[in-house]
């Protein structure tokens, strides 16, 4: 269910350059269970900005009644939310959309998660989620640049994880196509969230394995409402049938939508 | 006693509070999170003869205390707007004003011909303002005598009373009113959402990929308060008003300017329960500002105080 909750702020800590992770709890928590679904934040209650912000759920305690989100303090929204301070509450409607299905996996197959600067937080909850399954996890994380790299030893006590960037000022030079081009293993499920060339390049890239995408979409509602967020679809590509990024993902299957 | 009950042409609403054309879908979303039985009433999405995908994306930009949208007026079309999500909204006890828009004069005399059937649409708001369409859609809204003939057609064919939606993008809004009120309307929703645009720091273009978009929010508010002000003292039709709403103390003020009704659209966004909370908040407020019925406080910004003096007695 969709609820609107004023989650207390646990924590907040810079982990890489401009890169934040906020720890929340709050009853809505009791609500989150697939990974790869979002939140949609309130970061002011003020005008300026007025629309809530979608921000992905990175990682769901339910014991503790927390869960994560990691984001970049880019513009005015994610720049309020990076002030807010242990004990003080922020206004979160979720959980929203559809996320990566686990279920898409097996167990004792390997599932292949590609994951570009700030799409890698949604994988996290999804790594854990599918190793507690019994799906063997190899983790593929994209960055610009050193500064930017975060939850490296996170995903590897999860699996064998691969780190690129782009500068080459940490781990491999490049980018994580060309690793996931490169492994020995045949995955099973490729899974991955990030910038849309990179998105672009994984499903041209024409793998044998079941292949999901979560896409970012400028939003309004985010409960797909207002039909800011929609993309057509893969067979229709110029016609009117359509999906809503909010609602019918943000996770699609590779050749779905047109992207 | 309700206090707050309404009635209007072809609609007696429980409440005057109603989520806005586009704002609020065919409802089904918001269904999951509230009873749709609160609402005063229901304007659905805008509906035109064929499906529409509208405009490519980015469709939405921000300024501060407002949106722009460029969404195009994407819908199913007519045929599955009448077959699937009308019978849908049958659930509630509802009434449903269901917003007419097309390119063409025949476009809108159809879909209001066939969508005025439906049973639980209870009047129609034709949309002569959506800023968002290359043709029909404003052009019809700018031009008093465009707007004229086009209600004319559409009061021919309805079989329901005929709301007209007022563009704010015009120098002559009374002159717009009175021509629509000239063809028959039996009402007007005002405001629809002023032109703008927003460009990008980087590129230097327009953040829309439509450029230009529907600017609305509280930062309209003012500018819808003065229309209805002008507007309410020049026609002697009933205006729903919107623009910008957010609050009970919102919904009063543009009673007061001369509202009879509301309808709340950009806040659904940001507070999907807006509608319920209003709704719940007006009693109370009528109470605090010592008014028995919602009804008195319509065009008190102009009326003639003595026109208000048997409330009190
Ligand atoms: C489903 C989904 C999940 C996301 N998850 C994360 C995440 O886990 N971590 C993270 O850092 N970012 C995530 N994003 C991107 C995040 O929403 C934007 O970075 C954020 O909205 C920027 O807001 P701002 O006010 O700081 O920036 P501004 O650039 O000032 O924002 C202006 C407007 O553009 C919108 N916008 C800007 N960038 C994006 C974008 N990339 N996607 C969608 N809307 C955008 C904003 O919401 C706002 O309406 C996600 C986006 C979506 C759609
Ligand atoms: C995303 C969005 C979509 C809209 N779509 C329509 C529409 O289809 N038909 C219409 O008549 N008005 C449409 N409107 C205008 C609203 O119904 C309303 O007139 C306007 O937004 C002002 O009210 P507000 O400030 O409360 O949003 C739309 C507005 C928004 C923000
Ligand atoms: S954000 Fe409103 S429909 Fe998706």
């Amino acid at each position: 269910m969709i609820i609107n909750d004023q989650c207390t702020v646990v924590s907040q800590q810079q982990i890489a350059e401009s890169i934040f992770e906020l720890v929340l709890s709050g009853k809505i928590v009791e609500e989150m269970n697939e990974p790869g679904r979002f939140v949609h934040i309130k970061v002011t209650e003020g005008l300026d900005p007025m629309l809530r912000r979608p921000i992905s759920i990175a990682a769901i305690n339910k014991r503790s009644n927390e869960f994560t989100i990691i984001y970049r303090k880019q513009g005015r929204g994610t720049s309020l939310l990076a002030n807010k301070k242990s004990g003080e509450t922020v206004d979160i409607l979720g959980p929203l959309g559809n996320g990566f299905s686990v279920a898409e996996a097996n167990i004792g197959e390997t599932a292949v998660l590609v994951g570009g600067g700030i799409g890698v937080p949604p994988l996290y909850e999804l790594a854990k989620q599918l190793v507690a399954k019994g799906v063997k996890v190899i983790s593929i994380l994209g960055f610009q640049s050193q500064s930017a790299v975060f939850y490296e030893e996170k995903f590897a006590s999860l699996g064998e994880t691969y780190v690129t960037t782009v500068d080459g000022t940490y781990g491999k030079k490049g980018f994580v196509t060309d690793i996931l081009g490169g492994l020995v293993v045949q995955p099973d499920v490729i899974y991955s969230c990030g910038p849309t060339p990179m998105l672009k390049a994984i499903e041209k890239g024409q793998y044998a394995a079941k292949v999901f995408l979560s896409l970012e979409e400028r939003m309004g509602c985010g409960i797909g409402a207002c039909f800011a967020c929609v993309c057509h679809t893969k067979d229709d590509p110029t016609g009117h049938t359509y999906k809503k990024v909010c609602t019918d993902g943000p996770v699609f299957e590779a050749g779905e939508v047109a992207i | 006693m309700s206090r707050l009950n309404i009635e209007l042409p072809g609609l007696s609403l429980k409440n005057p509070v109603m989520p806005a054309s586009g704002c609020f879908g065919f409802g089904k979303e918001y269904s999951q999170l509230y009873d749709l039985n609160v609402l005063g009433a229901i304007m659905i999405k805008a509906t035109t003869p064929e499906p529409r995908f509208g405009n490519p994306t980015p469709r939405v930009a921000e300024t501060p205390g407002g949106m722009l949208n460029a969404i195009g007026l994407q819908n199913p079309g007519l045929e599955k707007v009448v077959s699937e999500e009308l019978p849908w909204l049958e659930q509630y006890e509802v009434p449903i004003i269901a917003n007419v828009a097309g390119s063409t004069e025949e476009d809108y005399v159809r879909v209001a011909e066939v969508i005025s059937k439906a049973p639980n649409v209870h009047a129609l708001e034709l949309n002569i303002s959506c800023p968002n369409v290359k043709t029909g859609g404003i052009a019809f809204g700018t031009d008093p005598e465009m707007a004229k003939n086009l209600t004319k057609k559409v009061k021919a064919v309805s079989e329901v009373p005929v709301y007209v939606k007022l563009s704010p993008n015009v120098s002559n809004i009374v002159s717009i009113a009175k021509a629509v009120e000239d063809g028959g309307a039996d009402g007007l929703t005002m405001i629809n959402t002023l032109l703008g645009m927003r460009l990008d720091l980087q590129t230097g273009k327009p953040i829309l990929a439509n450029r230009t978009g529907g600017l609305s929010g509280p930062v309209v508010k003012p500018v819808a308060l003065r229309m209805i002000y002008e507007v309410s003292q020049q026609v002697h039709i009933p205006i729903i008003g919107m623009g910008g709403i957010q609050s009970a103390e919102d919904v009063i003020e543009f009673f007061y300017a001369g509202a009879s009704a509301v309808a709340v659209g950009t806040q659904n966004f940001i507070d999907p329960f807006v509608c319920p909370t209003i709704i719940d908040e007006l009693p109370q407020l009528l109470t605090q500002l010592g008014y028995q019925h919602i009804s008195e406080c319509t065009g008190r910004s102009w009326k003639q105080h003595e026109q208000f003096a048997y409330h009190r007695a």
